[in-house]
């Protein structure tokens, strides 16, 4: 656990030294506060104009992040062989892999703490009432962001930096698509296409299960077995996506 | 018990693409590093040498034969305790300072904040980087990188002290400081084994040298018994006084003559003949300067054994 916590703490620290993430958070904040000037421009539903573009703005840079700085997180240390002086010491090279996703972890939850209290205090500000369906979007906003980086992390284990990007973007959009892919496979004739689009399906993490921005922008909150089992369906997404970044880097030669 | 045990050690890389053959590294390479001793380890590029150090250090796994370190296999975590490592080129994390840099490696290897503070500070002070500790890496030069790699190498004070080209990029003084550190380690007890192309360091420092090509050990051995080893040396004779008229007599089992009015040199071809010519000398009147013994330079033998052409 030691290791874990050294490594994390040391992954923390290079991203809260690194520039881009600040801008990524002024970039969040200046729409969370954008969102009040176009929420005054339209004529009704100013609430869920401010609301809908904070959470989404929330759920934006988290993802940014999650998987920009996601994908660097093994691959850079591979390419810089930075890696070479930390496998040398005595931690198993799992403890190194969690120990980076709970880096990263680490600084979007302090991020998206950032990002939350100024949301709110945006709300709160141009007096939108603030309901509990917020909190549970954001709570889902955060398991998205887990499992996005787990994503990241999964690809840079093997793969180069813009790579890994692109799967991890493949996966995310395809991610948000899954409904789809399953209603286009039941209507496709070719029994190949069916196939793939019915693997995509089963592969492709359902991110849609955890968006619940569009409900909780009209201030209705959903039930806590949903926020639960959705929550665990993100989780062990997540834990199984390590744990083969895990086996993955157990068995590369540097 | 060795420090270092390397038997019939195996590696090959598959190219990752169909149809192009893979690239042996490693071809069987067999040595040992006895305890308390500074090993040489040399090569020209693409030896094998990174990859050895790579095998040990449990970066990469062989395909075959055996190595071990400390009695452990190589790869067993808990032996890294006792074993301290610096690559080749070494890239570090250039966000953190020197002290926070010494500090990260010294928790992942489990030290406590009181001994890393002590140990923190005598080792930024032993690579002359105490000025230097609140510098971000990323404002270091090549020098003060390889340094400051030296000093993560032996933060947690390891037993065994693995360097892949240590010198590599440092001016000469830098260099001193890097062979003045390892004799240092040595006097304390510990063993260094480390990787070079740089000849004379290694000749001045090492206890034993290896010599490994194509991922083979050609030689191995104390670097006074390399030099001297099958090999016959020459004796450089200097004597004073001689009648120029009479040198020619004397020269007859000289492989060389070098006259300089009354001052000659003469290279024989070996030390069996020194006897007959230091009497011819007495015999003339002249006076002897010295008699100097000419070994085979550690290059030479480099060459010898790296030349491609086989005339070694």
């Amino acid at each position: 656990m030691w290791c874990i916590a050294v490594i994390a703490c040391n992954t923390f620290r290079e991203t809260l030294r690194d520039k881009i993430l600040y801008n990524l958070l002024f970039f969040a904040l200046l729409l969370i506060g954008g969102s009040v000037v176009l929420g005054d421009l339209t004529i009704a539903e100013q609430e869920k104009i401010v609301t809908d573009m904070g959470l989404a703005a929330i759920n934006l840079v988290g993802v940014i992040i999650a998987i920009f700085v996601g994908i660097g997180l093994v691959s850079k240390e591979i390419e810089r062989r930075t890696v070479y002086t930390i496998v040398a010491r005595p931690i198993s090279r799992w403890q190194f892999i969690l120990g980076k996703y709970a880096g990263l972890v680490l600084t979007l939850g302090v991020n998206l703490l950032i990002m939350g209290a100024v949301f709110l205090g945006t709300l709160w500000m141009d007096q939108v009432p603030i309901h509990g369906a917020l909190f549970q979007a954001v709570a889902l906003i955060f398991i998205e962001l887990l499992l996005v980086t787990a994503l990241a992390l999964f690809f840079s284990t093997f793969s180069s930096a813009t790579l890994s990007a692109i799967m991890t973007l493949a996966f995310y959009v395809i991610g948000h698509l899954t409904a789809d892919l399953k209603g286009l496979a039941a209507k496709s004739q070719s029994e190949s296409l069916k196939a793939v689009l019915n693997a995509l399906y089963y592969v492709c993490p359902n991110l849609e299960v955890l968006n619940i921005k569009g409900q909780a922008a009209m201030g209705v909150a959903i039930a806590w077995t949903y926020q639960g089992l959705a929550s665990l369906y993100g989780l062990l997404y997540a834990a199984l996506l390590l744990v083969a970044a895990c086996m993955v880097f157990e068995r590369r030669d540097f | 018990m060795d420090a270092i045990l390397i038997e019939n050690l195996e590696k090959t890389f598959l190219s990752g693409w169909p149809g192009r053959p893979p690239v042996k590294a490693l071809a069987g390479l067999s040595l040992s590093v006895r305890k308390g001793e500074i090993y040489g380890f040399m090569g020209p590029n693409g030896a094998g040498k990174t990859t050895t150090l790579k095998i040990l250090m449990g970066l990469i796994t062989a395909t075959g034969g055996h190595a071990e370190m400390l009695g452990k296999p190589a790869g067993d975590i808990q032996t890294r305790r006792r074993v301290g490592f610096l690559p080749e080129s070494p890239y570090f994390y250039d966000y953190l300072t020197a002290e926070e840099f010494l500090r990260f490696y010294g928790h992942l290897a489990g030290m406590s904040r009181g001994d890393l503070r002590r140990r923190v500070d005598h080792l930024l002070e032993l690579v002359g980087l105490t000025e230097a500790r609140t510098r971000q890496l990323r404002k270091f030069s090549k020098g003060m990188l390889q340094r400051i790699g030296l000093a993560q190498a032996l933060i947690h004070d390891p037993e065994l002290v693995i360097l892949d080209e240590p010198m590599s990029g440092l001016d000469p003084i830098g260099r001193k400081q890097v062979r003045d550190l390892i004799l240092s380690l040595r006097d304390q007890g510990k063993t260094v084994f480390f990787s070079t192309h740089i000849i004379p360091d290694v000749e001045m420092i090492c206890d034993r040298v290896g010599i490994v090509v194509k991922g083979k050990l050609l030689a191995s051995g104390r670097v006074d018994e390399l030099m001297s080893h099958g090999h016959t040396q020459s004796v450089e004779v200097v004597c004073d006084g001689l009648d120029p008229a009479r040198v020619e007599a004397l020269a007859s089992s000289a492989t060389r003559l070098i006259q300089q009015g009354r001052r000659c040199l003469f290279v024989l071809p070996g030390p069996e003949h020194v006897d007959d010519l230091l009497a011819a000398i007495r015999a003339h009147g002249a006076s002897l300067v010295s008699v100097t013994p000419q070994k085979r330079s550690l290059e030479e033998l480099f060459l010898e054994q790296t030349d491609p052409s086989g005339r070694g």
